[in-house]
C-alpha cells in the first residue's frame, strides 16, 4: 500500500474553504488531512473537483494555514464513524473523537456518515405510541415510534427542559425493550450543554446516551458533520442492536446558520435570506433518518429543536422543517410569561403521525375522539376570550363564557404541569373528560354519542 | 444506429457532473457515469463539454471516469404491469431495488427491469389479420388487474395492415403482432418505450366539462373538479394538504391514479403502499391498489430524481389516457420539484429568476399543467380519456405571492386554498371557502342541475353567499358586539356555522364520513337550508332565536355526515321533524304557504 500523496499546492482560501490545484485521483466528498506547518492535523471533506482543483471545506477552520508550507493528503475515503456498543455512556465531540476522558472505541465497523436514503418500501408505518408523560403531548399530539417531531421554540424558553423530561421520561406502553437516547449539541453553549450532561447523570440514563456535542465556540463547519454522526450512530443502535433509539438534535438552527456560512463562502446563489436554495434537501436527509424498518425490531425517532428567529415560523428554518417532519410542537411565550410549564401551544403543534398510533389497544377508544373535541373547544374558548378583551365579559353568550372558562382551566390543569410529573395517559385523558363538563353537551360534536355515555355521564352525574 | 459515445468526467458538484469529449451526444440523452454506471441525463452542452444530471449520490466520484452515453432520451416503459407498482422518480420499482440492494437502505448503481420481464400475460386479440390499423388502434386486451383492461394500442406513428396477430401468453417482450408497413414489417409487443419530456400525442383536445367526483363534500359541492381540469392545493404545512391528496386518491372516481410523492416524507408514502391494499374502491369493491400507480422519490432520495419523478408519472398517466381512461394524477409537492429546478440550475451557475428559482420556472409548469386535460384519443374507434392533474403547492410561510404559487395559479382552474387558522381549529379539509375558487363550477353546475331538478346552482349560491354574510356579520360583531344584530341576522351566523361544521367539515379518519356520494351531499346542504329557511320564517312570525337553536333536531342535523349511505333516507325523514318541530314554536297559525308546500 502506497501512502497517499501529499499536495502542497494550496492556492485559495476564503473562509472554510480551501483550493487545492493538481490534484490526482480525487473524489467527490472524499476525507482529506490537512498538516499545518507546526504539525497540526485537521480534517476537511472536497465539495467539488473542476479537473485538477479541488474544494475542499475544512472542518476545524482555517485559521493558521498558508499556502506555503502546509500539507494536503487525500484519504480516499468518504468521513466515517466507527461504531461500537460500547459507545452508550460516552460523549463524543463533533468529529467523533471522545471528550469525556476516557478510552476510545474499539470499533465494530466503521460506517459513513452520509448514509443511504431509506427505501420507503422497506418503511414499517410508525404506529406504536410513546408515551412521554407530558399531557401536551400525549393527549394532544401523540408521538408515535419512527417519527420526527420537532419543538419550535424561541431564545428564552424551556425547551430544553422539555426535551430533557422527554428524554428522561419516554416509554412505550407495555414493553420493556432496550431504550438508547442519542444526543446531538450543534452550537449551543456550554451551559446549555452541560444542564443535559448533569441531568443524563443525575438520573442515570446517561449510561444509555451517547452524546455528540459541539459547543458554540467549536468550530461551526463542524456543525455538518455533528448531527450526520449522531444518525449514524443512531442507525446503528436501532437497526443492528434492536434499539429504539430517541435523537435529540439541538439547536436546528445553529446548523443552518454553518450550512449558509459554507454557501456564501461557495458564493451560490442565494435562496430566502441568504439560505442556499438546497436547504430543504439538506434537512430532508437528516430529518428523514428517523423511522422504522420492515423485520427490523429497533427504531429511530426524532426530537429536534429549533429556535425560531423572532419566534417567527415563516422563517425558512422553522418552515422547511415543518414540511419535513412530522408535525411539530410549538412553544408559546404567552404561556411562558403566564408562568405555565410546559408552554405547549396546542392549537398550531401538530403530531402527524397520531392517528395510527392511538385508539384502542394502542391507547384508548375514546382518544381520538376526545383529542379533537379538547382541540375544537379550546379553540373556541380563546376566540371568546379574545371578543371579552375587545367588548367586556357582558358581550359573551352563556356558551361563549363556559367556553372561555373551559380554555383557563384547560391552560391551568391540562397544559400546566411539573417538570417530574409523569402523567400516564389514562390520567391525561380522565383529565381532559373532567375539562368537558365545563361545557355543554349539546356542544360535543366530535365526540361519538357512546363515549359521551360512557365517560362524560358518569361525571356529570356526580356533579 | 445507435452510436456510442465516451467522454469523462472533468467536474463534479454534487449532482451535477460536467464530462467532456462528448462530442454528437444530444440533450437530454441518458448516460452512465462513472465506474458504478450511476443514471443520469444530459441538460446542458457547450462544445464538447456536457452538463449531467445525475439520478443517484455522486460521492465517491472522481475526474476521468468515463461517462457513456445511451443514445436514447430518459424514457419510461409502458406496457402490462404497472399498475400496483411502487417506482422511484426514474421508474425503478422499489421492491427491485430492495432485492438488488439488499439491504432496506438505496444504494448506488442499481440497475433493475421497471416492468417484470418473466412474467407472462395472456393476450387476447380484438382485431383479425388483414385489418387496417395506424397509431393508437387497439390490437388486444390484456386483463392488467380485475379493474383495468389493459389495452395494447398500436404504437404512435405506426400504420399498415396487420400481418400476424395470435392470442396466447407473453412476455412484454414477446411480438404479439406484426404490422406491414410502407416501410417494412414492424414487430409489436406489448412493451413500449416513450420519452419522458415529450407528451403523447391525442387526435383532438376537449374541453372538461364532465365531474370528477371527490366525495369530499367542499370539493364536490363548493369548488368542483371537472375530468381533465387542472387544480392546485397550496397552503402551509400542517394545513393538511397531503390528507387532501390522499383523500382524492382513494375517493375520485378515476378509473386510474397515479400518484408522484416528490420531495415529500418517506413515511407518507410507505403510509399510501399499506393503506391503499386495505381500501376498498367504493364503486368496485375492489382494493384502491388494483387501479393505482405510485412513485415516490422521497425528499432525502437524490434530487434530480425528484426533478424526472413528475415526468414519469404524467407519461404513465397519458398512456392510459389513451386506451381511453379516466387518471387521476396526484403530485405532492410541486414545490419540491421547483427546489430541484432551482438546485440544478444554481449549479449549471445559470441567471437567477425569483427568489433563486430559475426563469424558466413559469414554462415548465405550464407545460406540465397543460398535458392534463380531456381528449379524443388516436386510434378508430374515437375513445375519450382524461388527465385531471391535482398539485400541491408548499409556499414558504403559506405566502401565496411566491414564484411556484403564482405561476401555478396562472395554469389551473380550481384554486383550493388551505388555511392554517382554519386546520388549528381542527376544521378539515382546511381549504378556505372563501378564498378558494373553481372556474369549473358554472359548466359543471349545469351537470348537477339536469339530475337535481335543476336546484343545485340554487343551492350551492345561497350556501355560499350564507358563508359571504357571516363573514361581513362577524366583522360587526368583532366591533360592536353580538346584540347589534338582529334576530334574523343570528340566525344567519348559526346557519352558516351549521354549513361549516356540519357540512364542509369532513372527517378523513371515520370510516362513514370520509366519502360522501353527491345523493348524500345533496340531501344534506338541502336540509340545512330548509331548516334555515323555516326558522327565518318562523321568526318573522315571532318565534324566539333561542328556542329554534334549542330543538333537538339541530342535533340529528350534525350528525348527518355519519348516516350511512345505504341508509339515506333517514336524511330525508329530517324535513318532516324540522317542520314538526318549529311549527311547535309558532304561537298560532303555522307557515306560510311557500315553506309548507315544499314537504
Amino acid at each position: 500500500m502506497l501512502l497517499p500523496k501529499e499536495y502542497k499546492t494550496i492556492s485559495d482560501l476564503s473562509g472554510p474553504l480551501v483550493v487545492v490545484e493538481k490534484v490526482e485521483d480525487v473524489r467527490y466528498d472524499e476525507l482529506v488531512e490537512i498538516e499545518l506547518g507546526n504539525g497540526e492535523i485537521r480534517r476537511g471533506r472536497v465539495l467539488e473537483i473542476a479537473k485538477d482543483r479541488a474544494l475542499v471545506q475544512i472542518f476545524e477552520g482555517t485559521t493558521g494555514i498558508d499556502v506555503q508550507s502546509t500539507k494536503v493528503r487525500f484519504t480516499g475515503k468518504v468521513l466515517t464513524l466507527p461504531v461500537s456498543k460500547d459507545m452508550l455512556g460516552r460523549i463524543f465531540n463533533g468529529r467523533g473523537e471522545p471528550i469525556d476522558g476516557g478510552a476510545p472505541i474499539i470499533p465494530e465497523k466503521k460506517l459513513d456518515i452520509n448514509g443511504y436514503p431509506m427505501n420507503p418500501y422497506s418503511r414499517d408505518y410508525p404506529s406504536e405510541f410513546i408515551q412521554t408523560g407530558i399531557s401536551t403531548i400525549d393527549g394532544m399530539n401523540p408521538m408515535v415510534r419512527g417519527q420526527k417531531l420537532p419543538i419550535f421554540s424561541g431564545s428564552g424558553m424551556p425547551h430544553n427542559r422539555i426535551a430533557a423530561q422527554v428524554a428522561r421520561q419516554a416509554t412505550v406502553l407495555g414493553e420493556h425493550e432496550d431504550f438508547a437516547v442519542v444526543f446531538a449539541a450543534m452550537g449551543i453553549t456550554f451551559e446549555e450543554a452541560s444542564f443535559f450532561m448533569e441531568d443524563f447523570r443525575r438520573t442515570g440514563s446517561i449510561e444509555r446516551t451517547v452524546m455528540f456535542v459541539n459547543l458554540a465556540d467549536d468550530p461551526a463547519i463542524e456543525r455538518i458533520t455533528t448531527p450526520r454522526l449522531a444518525l449514524t450512530c443512531a442507525e446503528y443502535l436501532a437497526f443492528e442492536h434492536d434499539y429504539q433509539v430517541l435523537v435529540i438534535l439541538t439547536d436546528l438552527t445553529n446548523y443552518c446558520e454553518a450550512l449558509r456560512e459554507i454557501s456564501a463562502a461557495r458564493k451560490e446563489v442565494p435562496g430566502r435570506r441568504g439560505y442556499p436554495g438546497y436547504l430543504y434537501t439538506d434537512l430532508a436527509t437528516m430529518y428523514e433518518r428517523a423511522g422504522r424498518l420492515k423485520g427490523k425490531k429497533g427504531s429511530i425517532t426524532q426530537f429536534p429543536i429549533l429556535t425560531m428567529p423572532e419566534d417567527d415560523k415563516t422563517h425558512p428554518i422553522p418552515d422547511l422543517t415543518g414540511y419535513i417532519t412530522e408535525g411539530q410542537i410549538i412553544l408559546s411565550r404567552t404561556l411562558h410569561r403566564k408562568g405555565i410549564y410546559p408552554p405547549v401551544d396546542v392549537l398550531p403543534s401538530l403530531s402527524r403521525l397520531k392517528d395510527k398510533g392511538i385508539g384502542k389497544g394502542k391507547t384508548r377508544e375514546d382518544h381520538a375522539d376526545l383529542m379533537n373535541q379538547l382541540f375544537a373547544a379550546y379553540a373556541r374558548g380563546k376566540e371568546a376570550k379574545e371578543l371579552a378583551t375587545i367588548l367586556g365579559e357582558g358581550a359573551l353568550t352563556e356558551e361563549d363564557k363556559a367556553f372561555a372558562k373551559f380554555a383557563d382551566e384547560f391552560e391551568n390543569t391540562y397544559v400546566r404541569q411539573g417538570e417530574y410529573e409523569n402523567r400516564t395517559i389514562e390520567e391525561t385523558l380522565e383529565k381532559g373528560w373532567d375539562l368537558l363538563t365545563l361545557i355543554p353537551v349539546s356542544e360535543l360534536k366530535r365526540v361519538r354519542d357512546e363515549y359521551i355515555e360512557k365517560y362524560l355521564k358518569p361525571r356529570l352525574e356526580k356533579k | 444506429m445507435e452510436k456510442i459515445i465516451k467522454g469523462a468526467i472533468a467536474k463534479i458538484s454534487g449532482p451535477l457532473v460536467v464530462a467532456e469529449g462528448m462530442t454528437g451526444a444530444s440533450m437530454y440523452d441518458v448516460v452512465r457515469v462513472g465506474e458504478l454506471g450511476l443514471v443520469g441525463e444530459i441538460i446542458e452542452l457547450k462544445g464538447d463539454l456536457a452538463s449531467i444530471q445525475v439520478y443517484e449520490e455522486t460521492s465517491g466520484l472522481k475526474p476521468k471516469e468515463p461517462v457513456v452515453s445511451t443514445g436514447a432520451p430518459l424514457s419510461v416503459e409502458l406496457g402490462p404491469g404497472l399498475i400496483e407498482q411502487f417506482y422511484d422518480g426514474v421508474q425503478r420499482p422499489l421492491a427491485l431495488i430492495e432485492q438488488a440492494a439488499q439491504s432496506p437502505f438505496i444504494t448506488r448503481g442499481i440497475h433493475v427491469p421497471s416492468l417484470p420481464r418473466d412474467k407472462k400475460w395472456h393476450f387476447k386479440p380484438v382485431v383479425e389479420m388483414g385489418t387496417e390499423v395506424e397509431g393508437g388502434d387497439v390490437l388486444g386486451i390484456v386483463k392488467e388487474t380485475v379493474l383495468v383492461d389493459h389495452k395494447i394500442m398500436v404504437p404512435p406513428g405506426v400504420k399498415g395492415k396487420v400481418k400476424e396477430i395470435k392470442e396466447g401468453e407473453f412476455t412484454v417482450e414477446e411480438p404479439i403482432a406484426v404490422i406491414g408497413t410502407e416501410n417494412g414489417d414492424v414487430e409489436v409487443a406489448m412493451l413500449q418505450r416513450w420519452p419522458v419530456r415529450l407528451p403523447r400525442p391525442v387526435a383532438r383536445r376537449l374541453p372538461p366539462n364532465v365531474p370528477l367526483v371527490t366525495g369530499q363534500r367542499v370539493v364536490d359541492t363548493f369548488f368542483p373538479m371537472a375530468r381533465g381540469g387542472a387544480a392546485c392545493v397550496p397552503g402551509p404545512f400542517g394545513s393538511g394538504k397531503t390528507v387532501i391528496q390522499h383523500q382524492l386518491a382513494k375517493w375520485a372516481d378515476a378509473e386510474i391514479v397515479v400518484y408522484v410523492g416528490c420531495g415529500e416524507r418517506g413515511n407518507e408514502m410507505t403510509d399510501v403502499l399499506l393503506e391503499f391494499p386495505e381500501l376498498e374502491d367504493p364503486r368496485s369493491g375492489q382494493p384502491l391498489m388494483k387501479r393505482t400507480v405510485l412513485i415516490a422519490n422521497t425528499s432525502n432520495m437524490p434530487v434530480a430524481a425528484r426533478e424526472a419523478s413528475i415526468y414519469t408519472g404524467i407519461t404513465i398517466a397519458e398512456y392510459y389516457r389513451d386506451m381511453g381512461y379516466s387518471v387521476a394524477l396526484m403530485a405532492d409537492s410541486t414545490s419540491r420539484w421547483a427546489e430541484a429546478l432551482r438546485e440544478i440550475g444554481g449549479r449549471l451557475e445559470e441567471m437567477p429568476g425569483e427568489e433563486g428559482y430559475p426563469a424558466y420556472l413559469g414554462t415548465r409548469l405550464a407545460s406540465f399543467y397543460e398535458r392534463a386535460g380531456r381528449a379524443i384519443c388516436l386510434g378508430k374507434d374515437g375513445r375519450e380519456g382524461s388527465i385531471s392533474a391535482i398539485g400541491a403547492v408548499s409556499p414558504p410561510g403559506g405566502d401565496l405571492s411566491e414564484p411556484v404559487s403564482q405561476n401555478t395559479l396562472r395554469v389551473t382552474k380550481v384554486f383550493w386554498g388551505l388555511d392554517a387558522s382554519l386546520a388549528y381549529q381542527r376544521h378539515f379539509p382546511a381549504i378556505n371557502w372563501l378564498l378558494s375558487y373553481s372556474l369549473y363550477a358554472e359548466s359543471l353546475g349545469e351537470y348537477w342541475d339536469d339530475r337535481y331538478d335543476g336546484e343545485w346552482s340554487k343551492m350551492r349560491t345561497q350556501a355560499m353567499s350564507l358563508l359571504e354574510e357571516e363573514d361581513r356579520l362577524k366583522e360587526i360583531v368583532r366591533l360592536v358586539g353580538i346584540d347589534a344584530l338582529s334576530k334574523e341576522e343570528r340566525m344567519i351566523l348559526e346557519t352558516a356555522k351549521s354549513i361549516r361544521e356540519d357540512f364542509l367539515h369532513q372527517n378523513a379518519f371515520h370510516e362513514v364520513d370520509t366519502y360522501a356520494s353527491m345523493d348524500k351531499q345533496f340531501k344534506m346542504l338541502k336540509t340545512i337550508l330548509y331548516f334555515h329557511e323555516l326558522s327565518m320564517d318562523a321568526l318573522k312570525k315571532g318565534a324566539l332565536l333561542n328556542d329554534i337553536l334549542k330543538l333537538e333536531v339541530r342535533e340529528k342535523i350534525a350528525r348527518m355526515r355519519y348516516v350511512s349511505e345505504d341508509r339515506l333516507e333517514d336524511i330525508d325523514k329530517l324535513e318532516p321533524e324540522i317542520k314538526r318541530q318549529i311549527e311547535g314554536l309558532l304561537p298560532e297559525g303555522g307557515f306560510s304557504d311557500v315553506a309548507a308546500e315544499r314537504v
